[in-house]
């Protein structure tokens, strides 16, 4: 009798996440979808204006924004992380390697806020005297992102480089390679599926990013024209408005949620159908 | 035996000088490495440096003023969070990671599905989580700005963190063990609590740790169910700002820059502090095997 109850309670926990899933679509798109409907979606997802206060709501220039700073942050966290997989992989001696990894470890646990900060009182003023202007920026932004996501794609990156079976490696040396062209040319081609799930992973986690973007991007919601321009993302869109928004305003501001949700979702798409494709 | 490495070393040196491109990519590993470790030590030794002449016993007093920004009241609202969401989120993961390695038939519909919503959740962004917060507590529930409604919303978000670390420690309990105990007709039941969830205790442990460093430094999902209030919560339905989220606030006014770089002192050597503890349990853990 209490087997069978408290199989029932097991299984009752394990639905809490499907639960959970449900409850955030529903609540989401319920609250957003209306907005979207009443603002027009062609309106909303390609109009290049937001002025809250005219009733145009636009987000075209937050799709923009958040576009342009995750790719700034993988062109500058891919190859970066990546190059720094294989090392912890392939090239670290062993006493280094109990120094970096849980380097990168602590990488992945800092706060955003504590990175936005740090943005805001080291990156900026460089980025000021280097380029002038206010410092903040698609390029500020980026570099800070950049930063955040290294840990996600070192990480699935290196356990990618080292699940490839060793003969790989052996058989590439033993054909008269050098130990960089083996691991560059016979192992990381062989864990381009990993590679590619971290870079995916990397794409997420910059595109909800929201605390550490808010700090560098400058926020303002018009087409960037230039690297240095100020952008705002979609997750800075929500920060920057939600404490005052009413009405039509607010339930916009939730259907940049959703939108942000959606690109999430896709992502997560991606990324399990390349996981399954691997197994 | 130096002298071997070092002989070894200076032949691989050598072999460079016919192997540019080899040369080179040598070159960006170890450049790569170096930049990523420099950056986390810039990182913390810059706000330790600016941070530490920032702190000062009046920073811990109890009462927050506006003279006077203490960070303590936000210190304990952080604790109380903390609690409050594991109080929630331990026993659901728990238990749903037990179903799915201990009492969830192979192939079964519900077990993907559960992995599937999982990836899901860890996917979701932490705004994304406050506006489900908002959107469930405040307007649906009709609560105002409460520390329940925030640690629940953590709760749910640390959740797939909890089931992943807790899974893994149960599939590395020897299935030795569970045939041990029914061996001496134990039932499943007992076998789950007595055998199998004792020797899984450091893994699950080194999971908690990293969900506790999550919801320190968690900010955006705790911004609208919570809300920034800077006093401690005087019960469970009133609003309160844990340390992350004090931290926003004061960057946010923009008048407390100093107080700022004390409270980004105190949430780097608390975040320092979880990791290591972790690892140093994980590693404890490894020495078992």
């Amino acid at each position: 009798m209490r087997e069978s109850v408290m199989k029932v309670v097991f299984m009752v926990a394990a639905c809490m996440s499907i639960i959970a899933v449900a409850l955030i679509c529903i609540f989401l798109f319920a609250n957003g979808i209306p907005a979207i409907a009443e603002i027009g979606v062609f309106d909303f997802l390609l109009g290049d204006k937001w002025k809250p206060n005219s009733g145009i709501f636009g987000i075209f220039p937050m799709i923009i924004g958040s576009i342009y700073v995750t790719a700034g942050a993988i062109i500058i966290g891919v190859p970066l992380g990546i190059l720094c997989a294989v090392f912890m992989a392939k090239f670290c001696p062993e006493p280094l390697y109990k120094v970096m990894k849980p380097a990168v470890s602590l990488l992945a646990g800092i706060p955003s806020i504590v990175y936005g900060f740090f943005g805001l009182v080291v990156i900026v003023p460089i980025m000021q005297d280097l380029f002038g202007g206010n410092g903040k920026g698609v390029l500020t932004a980026s570099i800070l992102l950049g930063i955040m996501i290294l840990p996600t794609i070192i990480g699935v990156s290196e356990s990618a480089i080292r699940a490839v079976p060793n003969s790989y490696y052996e058989g590439s040396l033993a054909l008269g390679a050098t130990h960089e062209r083996s691991v560059f040319f016979a192992m990381l081609p062989a864990a381009k599926q990993g590679i590619l799930a971290s870079v995916i992973l990397g794409v997420g986690r910059a595109i909800g990013e929201t605390m550490a973007v808010i700090m560098v991007a400058g926020n303002q919601a018009v087409m960037p024209n230039s690297i240095f321009s100020g952008v705002r993302t979609l997750t800075a869109n929500i920060v920057m408005e939600m404490g005052y928004a009413a009405d039509l305003h607010r339930e916009a501001l939730l259907a940049t949620g959703v939108v942000l949700f959606i690109f999430i979702l896709i992502i997560n798409l991606l990324f399990s159908v390349l996981k399954r494709r691997k197994s | 035996m130096r002298a071997q490495t070092k002989e070894k070393l200076i032949q691989r040196l050598r072999s460079y000088r016919n192997q540019p491109l080899s040369a080179l990519l040598c070159i960006l590993v170890i450049l790569s490495a170096v930049l990523t470790f420099s950056v986390l030590i810039a990182l913390i030794v810059y706000i330790l440096f600016k941070g530490i002449p920032h702190i000062s016993p009046e920073l811990f007093a109890w009462e927050y003023t506006t003279e006077n920004v203490s960070m303590m009241p936000a210190i304990i609202n952080t604790l109380i969070i903390t609690a409050l969401s594991l109080l929630f989120a331990l026993p659901i993961g728990i238990f749903s990671s037990i179903y799915l390695v201990e009492y969830a038939k192979r192939g079964s519909k519900l077990v993907s599905v559960v992995r599937i919503t999982t990836e899901t959740l860890s996917g979701i962004p932490s705004i994304v989580y406050g506006l489900f917060g908002y959107l469930f507590f405040n307007i649906f529930l009709n609560w105002s700005y409460t520390i329940l409604g925030g640690a629940l919303t953590l709760a749910i978000m640390i959740l797939p963190l909890i089931m992943r670390t807790t899974e893994e420690a149960l599939m590395s309990v020897p299935d030795l063990y569970r045939e041990g105990s029914f061996g001496l007709g134990a039932g499943k039941l007992r076998t789950v609590f007595r055998i199998v969830l004792p020797s899984a205790m450091p893994g699950i442990l080194a999971g908690v740790i990293l969900a506790v460093g999550r919801i320190v430094g968690e900010t955006a999902a705790l911004l609208y169910p919570a809300g920034t209030a800077a006093t401690v919560a005087d019960g469970l339905m009133s609003s309160g700002r844990t340390l992350a989220v004090h931290m926003y606030a004061l960057l946010n006014e923009g008048l407390y820059m100093d107080q700022a770089y004390a409270t980004a002192v105190v949430l780097l050597i608390l975040v320092i502090g979880i990791n290591a503890l972790s690892g140093l349990i994980a590693k404890k853990v490894g020495v078992k095997e």
